[in-house]
């Protein structure tokens, strides 16, 4: 019984001890433990898989994946940060710029910018093609010129008061279609996600005027392209108290944990803990400094049970970032189906 | 975006292969890594990145007894493929019930 125990703790959990982590990699492949079947079953697996939103707010989603291995969600998250294609700024044309920003210094810190475009509406510009076509270009302008405000008082050095347009926002591009993009997209509104993203600052006289393609393109080509401002997870984290806990070492304890993970409760007018929410914990391991506390408690990580946090930069929905990272894997397991059958082996 | 996949057989007897994989890196390479070997038939499965500044993988299979390599790479494909069809079922069905229960 005490064997199973260990066996399942070493199949299930990820062991935080005082000085490591034991059980790191995945062992249940077949054959690794008698008496289990271990082989992949799609029945099994759809019988455990789950899925459950458990925020989503604007830009951020918060999910569980329950059922899939490290690789897998892995995958699912190196997917989400390079593959998913986005549009941004690829060519800067510089047409004038008199201001201190040098052109090259100018010309990558528009690429970062985040525009609001659906990369599904546009293809990938072929290798070699300099113009860009209208299924594949988005053309944006930035013409702004900065001069003197001759209404402002005498010993004002405000800015603000002294110049107009000496601050050069995202809001001052616009988008300029390109031949019969009108037709093509008649509601859209193709502009940076953001408008108050400071491109750069302009005194009387300086001026920029720049024209500029977007182009799609994946995060593994450009970090610019990367349509998350970050996609991660983490292991559901598991504490087990292996002793009750009473009174003083119940309150520290408490102490040792984030908000809200172990509770104290009165049972027969003694203080006794229990952990409530271990979920909310982020496994700081202070129990481990406590003499009192370490051998009593149990802090491991559930292995198949991920919570994935996707914060998109507001080009595309979470959860629609979420449905094309599943497609791409989708297309790339099949590209390669199709390759191994029409290409005959040696 | 092409992905060309080149196979080189290593070993004869066709039970040993190594795929070499273009523009892949870890991402395919360790979930189908881990795919292969839930095969009960597989004997040794694994990947590796040639040099960092290439993009491709080295990947090895090879199978106990005479069953040709090639076979597990493909059920390996084809299981997460499945896995990733789950996934896209399981959201549709639950944003259906979220809309059911919206209306």
């Amino acid at each position: 019984m005490a064997a199973k125990r260990r066996t399942d703790e070493m199949r299930d959990r990820v062991v935080l001890g005082e000085f490591g982590v034991r059980n790191v990699h995945t062992t249940d492949f077949p054959g690794n433990y008698s008496g289990y079947d271990d082989a992949w079953d799609q029945r099994r697996f759809e019988q455990a898989f789950r899925v459950d939103v458990i925020r989503e707010e604007g830009d951020e989603l918060e999910f569980d994946m329950v059922g899939i291995d490290a690789a897998i969600a892995n995958a699912f998250r190196r997917i989400l940060l390079a593959e998913v294609p986005t549009m941004a700024v690829e060519k800067v044309f510089v047409y004038n710029n008199t201001s201190i920003v040098q052109d090259e210094i100018l010309a990558h810190r528009l690429g970062l910018i985040p525009i609001r475009a659906d990369p599904r509406l546009f293809e990938y510009r072929n290798q070699g093609d300099e113009e860009g076509t209208e299924i594949d270009t988005l053309q944006f302008q930035l013409k702004i010129k900065c001069s003197r405000n001759s209404q402002a008082a005498k010993e004002s050095s405000d800015p603000n008061e002294l110049y107009f347009n000496h601050k050069v926002y995202s809001k001052h591009m616009t988008w300029v279609p390109l031949g019969n993009q009108t037709d093509l997209f008649p509601d859209a509104d193709f502009r940076p996600v953001h408008d108050d993203i400071l491109i750069a600052l302009l005194r009387p006289g300086q001026e920029i005027d720049v024209l500029m393609h977007c182009v799609k393109g994946i995060g593994k080509d450009h970090a610019k392209f990367s349509p998350v401002a970050t996609a991660s997870y983490r292991l559901l984290p598991d504490i087990t108290l292996l002793q009750p806990i009473e009174d003083e070492a119940a309150e520290l304890l408490q102490k040792c944990f984030s908000p809200g993970v172990i509770e104290i409760q009165n049972v027969k007018g003694k203080k006794v803990a229990r952990v409530a929410n271990a979920r909310l914990d982020t496994f700081s391991r202070e129990v481990f400094r406590h003499e009192s506390l370490k051998n009593l408690v149990r802090l491991a990580r559930v292995r198949n049970h991920y919570i994935f946090s996707v914060e998109s930069t507001g080009i595309l929905p979470p959860d629609v970032l979420v449905s094309e990272a599943i497609k791409i894997l989708m297309g790339k397991c099949q590209r390669f189906l199709n390759e191994l059958d029409s290409v005959p082996m040696e | 975006m092409a992905l060309p996949c080149r196979k080189t057989a290593v070993r004869t007897g066709g039970n040993c292969f190594t795929f070499t994989l273009l523009n892949e890196d870890h991402m395919l390479g360790n979930a189908l890594q881990y795919m292969v070997m839930k095969n009960p038939d597989v004997e040794f499965c694994g990947y590796c990145i040639t040099h960092p500044s290439e993009s491709k993988i080295n990947f090895q299979i090879q199978t106990r007894g005479a069953l040709p390599a090639v076979e597990p790479f493909q059920k390996g494909l084809n299981d997460l493929m499945g896995v990733r069809r789950s996934m896209k079922e399981y959201r549709a069905q639950r944003e259906e019930e979220i809309f059911r229960d919206a209306i």
